[in-house]
């Protein structure tokens, strides 16, 4: 008996725990989605008509089984790269990817070099 | 005379900024219909707006082009786009196709029959999700689909007389 009550509980935590589970990955996708009737929200942020109807697309999508890229893919296929706040790496972006880490390079070496020469 | 590595950094630096800037503030970063333009319509299923059965991509017609457009009758430039889908409903090769969205069912006959009806097949979205699907996130907005039902031109916003002759011109092409 007190084991049966013991599955009962961890069952219904278990399912609770994949409960916040899919709630955080649909967040997580409303955050880095961009109201495009809006003033710089996201879908997230935004009560609008088209939040409001993305949010049911991306939650059934999940429902479906489609993964987080999966989603992204079919929203930037309607609606342009533009509704993805966090841009895709391809080859026209890539140098705004890759800036950041050059420029700490070179702030680096910039700044070993002068260190350096003020020891000497 | 000597010209320090720290300078030469610098001045690309700044320039590199300006230009990335220059560019950054040029770029269009309105909603544009080129990623849906010149793509195979994809798969839906919608109800018809006076019965339970289902309307597919599968129905669309392949010996005319295809004119879907999305309305509804609480949508004020719908009324100001509609004497021209009236004229457009009197060309022979060109099926219209009204996805009434987000509306209601009385509405929406009202709007028809105060106006006219323009459309050959009417099709509801009550919820705006299938309408997802051709990248629609408002109304009115219409697509014209050929014959081999890809997408050829995407309207935003009222069509007005332009948007008229452009369709007249892309349907009577040979």
């Amino acid at each position: 008996m007190k084991n049966k009550f013991l599955i009962i509980i961890l069952l219904i935590f278990n399912i609770k725990l994949n409960a916040n589970e899919n709630t955080g990955v649909d967040t997580k996708i409303f955050k880095n989605l961009r109201c495009l009737v809006c003033q710089g929200q996201t879908i997230a942020e935004s009560n609008s008509d088209f939040a409001q109807t993305i949010k049911i697309v991306v939650r059934d999508k999940i429902s479906q089984g489609s993964n987080e890229k999966e989603i992204y893919e079919f929203l930037s296929e309607k609606y342009g790269e533009w509704i993805v706040y966090k841009p895709k790496f391809n080859y026209l972006n890539s140098f705004l990817w890759i800036s950041p880490y050059i420029v700490l390079i070179l702030g680096g070496y910039l700044i070993f070099k002068y260190f350096r020469k003020r020891r000497q | 005379m000597k010209v320090s590595l720290l300078k030469i950094i610098s001045f690309c630096l700044v320039i590199f900024t300006i230009v990335v800037f220059f560019i950054a503030l040029n770029i269009d970063n309105r909603y544009s219909t080129e990623n849906i333009v010149g793509k195979k319509i994809d798969n839906f299923k919608i109800k018809f707006l006076s019965h339970d059965q289902t309307f597919e991509n599968k129905d669309l017609s392949n010996d005319k082009y295809n004119l879907i457009n999305v309305w509804a009758s609480w949508c004020l430039p719908c009324k100001k786009e509609h004497p021209i889908l009236m004229e457009l409903s009197k060309e022979k090769n060109i099926n219209l196709i009204g996805i009434n969205f987000k509306d209601k069912k009385n509405n929406a006959n009202k709007f028809l029959k105060d106006l006219g009806n323009p459309y050959n097949i009417i099709l509801s979205d009550k919820d705006g999700i299938s309408s997802i699907s051709f990248g629609v996130f408002g109304v009115p907005e219409t697509i014209l689909v050929n014959t081999k039902q890809i997408i050829i031109k995407k309207f935003i916003g009222p069509l007005d007389t332009n948007d008229y002759k452009n369709i007249l011109s892309i349907i009577h092409e040979k």
